[in-house]
């Protein structure tokens, strides 16, 4: 130790509010898009630059706050000289590109992919696809009549093609926070970046199989309980089609209670500790029925934890 | 990340099986015991060095099916702590592939071949009789497989033993007896001598071997005989001319890419040495899975050192100082003879640090697939490799900017990089004399079904393919031809009124077909195409890695609707039916991620164009 007495002395106290380091200069380039020339930053996807332009391109595995992985190819679309489509959520764009966005071959790929994901999967609650299935009248019933399929491991399962494989399977209740359905699964990915690199880094989840069998699974398909979930139901709130759902609107859906024209929903900021996060609290009947997280908020962009996501009960806790 | 583990503890074997690839367990937090001694009152946690391991999970998977005969829940637990890789991820890597099995098994198990060339030489019957003995595929002791790469001896077997030392025996011609005989007794013929392999490459006349002259020759086990007969004498040049001077002649010879893809290496490789980040990789995509071809295992298992010589070669002129060889999982003889050539090569000098004296560094590594077509796809085997699901990654960026582990990557499929040693001896510009003006040098043909000779073929780019048939003895039994399969299931097929097409790139594209890697399957008027057709939508369905939409239910709804054509019971009609093949057929082609989806309808359209009264309605011819 030093003889003044001091072996510790801090920093002087800073006089200058410190600022955010500049933004970085983006370089703008010109590409075309159904015939308009714009001008936009070279770092867009040609997603970000159709919805500039109020271009409505469909997406289902595409989320503001996850890294796409462009796997349901529902937002392809066209560039010139290109041999195939090219996925709009993901491709960045470069100088002198051509795209259409609603060509007939953009529109025969969006109609396709509706009909094989309606055909396979139950998207009786996933609003935003059926939305979809309208716009581009796509007929998921052409496939004859669906069929219960059974997951196999070998290449050789009995086809006989009257029906339409599905990937239907039993419903998951296995906690008391959230269900799992994944007979509603379109494998979107969404759930499994939630659970992984994009938010919560606890990988409980993932997907397992291969070809139409892949499906999301804990470890041998253990239940949520023995896996390492920690409930922070980020997967809830990134899936598309209800898949994920909190046990409260699985309950009530099943008793016929659920009625989202009755609901109304309230942005406040959770109080269990200082992170802040804003919770939407979706309420019908003067009830809490389940609780969102605005994509947009700088704080967690719609990422939440347990308490702030399931830890409503006590709100409703009145003396009667 | 926290790392959960739940459930079963590894067996002592199991324990061993994956201590013999990673070595002991360093500390309790890695799944080994607790020693007080040397980690002290406060565990020792390693979570960063073991995660720069974790693109050894796929070998840690084959350690313990390799021991054991599958992977248990305690087996892939203890592989999680060593490698950091949670659970649920390690679980679904493992689903993946289908030659691991997560449920217990037999030791040994038999995967009997029912793919096409197989299929019209009795593999279909063998299995159904199969079924009848031993109870249905995939219930115990056998199971049915796609192609094994074994064609020209259809029909084919391949038999997995886990044991201490796994075995990999190959049956080929195979029968129903030999099958429940070997399983009864548990036993099982030897490997073949190396001269054994001659019979794969039929006597062609005149024609010169370049690429197969040591194979069934010279002994793949003795580095000795492979430099008497020339070998790394190409190396030794490479080194002189240096990196560019490598590059020109490659690009002089205008070699064209062997895998399928056909796009000019030269190209690739000047891309990769010039890219600026560190490292840059080779690949050698050994990741043979493509019905109908198997000349890459011919070459691999009768010349091991030649393809890598080719490797080193390769590597050395685009600035990398690693080479993975990625080896088809059902190829265990191709593993044996490369891991013995490998060490050869590196105790000779040819491999490893300052090769040769010349103060350059390359070491080749062999990592093996496990029953995944799909990772014969560039972008899947680069995640492979990295010890994940065999996905294929969307493109761009391309793998000369971003390939394996995100860095410059060139990836050369084996008969590309056997031409390159090839390539230096004759000079480049002599090289490009050979064969036609757009397609150089020489080529192997994969010729099975019904012909006389089948086997591998080397010519130079030029014959017609009704040339290539009549060297290969011509048709059988003075059959008449019903249709050939060129470029395996993601190929062609031509009908025998198409046979003048010149086996060549450009003139294969004049007739919309396509020299893949060089299959051509041969079908008599015999067969039942419908039948054949159908196993191929089945393939499809089967190897799609799932990820996008178009491919995964595309596949599905693809191979149903051939079941409803043969069973001539259309959903509505059999317009209907054909119009819905064309749009399941034009989504897949433009909108999935990769080749396999994009080409999953290609043979099958193709046969309904080019073969003439193929699912004819009741009643009519
Ligand atoms: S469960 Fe939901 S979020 Fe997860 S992959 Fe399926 S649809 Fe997507
Ligand atoms: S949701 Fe969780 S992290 Fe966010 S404020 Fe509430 S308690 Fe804190
Ligand atoms: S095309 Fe098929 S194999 Fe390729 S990425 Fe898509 S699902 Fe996977
Ligand atoms: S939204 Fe682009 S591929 Fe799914
Ligand atoms: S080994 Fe049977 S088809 Fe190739």
């Amino acid at each position: 130790m030093s003889n003044d007495g001091y072996w510790f002395q801090a920093p002087p106290v800073s006089t200058r509010i410190p600022l955010p380091p500049a933004e970085p200069v983006v370089e703008l380039v010109d590409i075309t898009i159904d015939g308009r020339t714009v001008q936009a930053p070279k770092t867009s996807t040609i997603l970000d630059v159709t919805r500039s332009l109020g271009i409505d391109t469909p997406t289902l595995c595409f989320l503001e706050n996850l890294t796409p992985v462009n796997v349901c190819r529902i937002c392809v679309v066209e560039l010139t000289g290109a041999r195939t489509l090219v996925p709009a959520c993901s491709r960045k764009i470069e100088a002198g590109m051509v795209i259409q966005t609603d060509s007939p071959r953009v529109r025969l790929a969006r109609k396709m992919v509706l009909e094989f994901l309606g055909s396979s999967v139950d998207l009786s609650t996933a609003p935003q696809a059926q939305s979809y299935i309208e716009r581009y009248d796509a007929k998921p019933d052409r496939y004859g009549p669906r069929k219960e399929s059974a997951r196999t491991h070998d290449h050789a399962e009995a086809v006989d093609g009257t029906k339409a494989r599905t990937t239907q399977v039993p419903v998951k209740i296995d906690n008391d926070l959230y269900v799992r359905d994944y007979s509603k699964c379109i494998l979107c990915y969404k759930c499994v970046e939630a659970c992984g690199t994009d938010a919560q880094n606890t990988f409980a989840i993932a997907v397992a199989g291969r070809g139409f069998q892949s499906h999301i699974s804990t470890e041998a398909d253990v239940p949520l309980p023995d896996s390492a979930c920690v409930y922070c139901g980020n997967c809830i709130g990134v899936c598309p089609t209800g898949a994920l759902m909190f046990k409260s609107e699985f309950d009530m859906r099943a008793a016929g209670t659920w009625d989202e024209s009755k609901q109304t929903q309230t942005d406040t900021i959770c109080s269990f500790c200082g992170v802040g996060c804003t919770l939407t609290l979706h309420v019908q009947d003067n009830s809490i029925v389940k609780v969102t997280s605005p994509l947009d908020v700088e704080v967690t962009h719609g990422h939440l934890c347990i308490k702030g996501r399931f830890g409503y009960q006590y709100v409703q806790n009145r003396d009667e | 990340m926290d790392l959960h583990i739940h459930g079963d503890t590894a067996s002592p074997q199991e324990r061993e099986a994956v201590d013999g690839l990673l070595g002991p367990a360093p500390s309790a937090w890695m799944g080994g015991l607790r020693n007080l001694n040397e980690e002290g009152r406060i565990a020792l946690v390693g979570g960063q060095e073991s995660r720069t391991q974790r693109h050894r999970l796929i070998e840690a998977f084959h350690a313990v099916q390799g021991r054991i005969g599958w992977v248990s829940e305690g087996a892939l637990n203890y592989i999680c702590q060593r490698l950091s890789v949670p659970p649920a991820e390690a679980y679904g890597v493992a689903t993946f592939y289908h030659l691991f099995s997560l449920s217990p098994r037999p030791s040994t198990v038999v995967h009997v071949c029912d793919d096409i060339a197989c299929r019209i030489k009795g593999g279909e019957n063998l299995c159904q009789d199969l079924e009848k003995t031993l109870g249905p595929s995939g219930s115990g002791s056998w199971q049915r497989s796609p192609c094994l790469g074994l064609c020209e001896r259809a029909p084919a077997a391949l038999t997995l033993q886990a044991a201490t030392t796994p075995r990999g025996i190959t049956l080929a011609p195979t029968s129903g007896e030999e099958i429940t005989q070997g399983l009864k007794q548990n036993a099982w013929p030897v490997d073949e001598p190396f001269q054994n392999l001659s019979r794969s490459i039929p006597p062609s006349g005149s024609r010169e071997l370049r690429l197969l002259k040591r194979i069934g020759k010279i002994d793949p086990e003795s580095i000795e005989a492979y430099i008497l007969s020339g070998g790394y004498a190409r190396l030794k040049q490479a080194l002189a001319l240096g990196s560019e001077g490598v590059i020109r002649e490659v690009l002089d010879s205008k070699l064209m890419g062997r895998g399928g893809a056909a796009f000019p290496t030269g190209r690739k490789w000047e891309a990769v040495a010039k890219a600026p980040a560190k490292p840059h990789y080779l690949v050698c995509n050994a990741d043979e899975s493509e019905p109908g071809t198997f000349k890459d295992r011919l070459l691999m298992e009768g010349d091991p050192f030649a393809v890598l010589e080719g490797m080193t070669i390769a590597g050395l002129a685009t600035g990398c100082e690693k080479g993975f060889l990625y080896l088809r999982g059902e190829y265990p003889l191709a593993g044996k003879r490369l891991a013995l050539a490998l060490d050869l090569a590196r105790f000779a000098g040819f491999l490893g640090e300052n090769i040769l004296e010349s103060g350059l560094n390359f070491d080749i590594e062999i990592r093996r697939g496990a029953g995944a077509y799909i990772c014969g796809e560039e972008t899947a085997l680069f995640n492979s490799i990295e010890g994940k699901r065999g996905e294929p990654r969307n493109k761009p960026p391309f793998p000369v900017q971003e390939g394996v582990f995100g860095k410059p990557t060139v990836i050369n499929n084996v008969e590309t990089l056997v031409n390159i040693p090839l390539i230096l001896k004759e000079g480049g510009k002599a090289y490009a004399q050979l064969g036609t003006e757009s397609s150089t040098g020489p080529k192997l043909f994969c010729l099975s079904g019904h012909v006389a000779r089948p086997g591998v073929y080397e010519t130079t780019f030029g014959p017609t393919l009704r040339q290539m048939i009549e060297i290969a003895g011509g048709v059988p039994e003075g059959r008449k031809i019903q249709a050939i399969l060129l470029g395996g299931a993601a190929g062609v097929f031509v009908g025998p009124d198409q046979l003048d097409i010149p086996l060549t790139f450009e003139g294969t594209r004049a007739a919309n077909a396509t020299l893949g890697s060089g299959v051509i399957i041969i079908f008599d008027d015999r067969v039942d195409m419908t039948d054949i057709l159908t196993r191929i939508a089945e393939f499809f369905r089967a190897e799609s890695c799932g990820q996008c939409v178009p491919c995964r239910v595309g596949t599905v709804r693809q191979e149903e609707l051939f079941h409803r054509l043969r069973s001539q019971q259309p959903l509505v009609s059999r317009e209907e039916e054909l119009n819905l093949l064309k749009e399941i057929g034009q989504v897949m082609r433009d909108a999935s991620i990769c080749g396999l989806g994009q080409t999953a309808s290609s043979a099958v359209e193709s046969a309904l164009k080019n073969l003439k009264g193929l699912f004819a309605e009741r009643g009519q011819p």
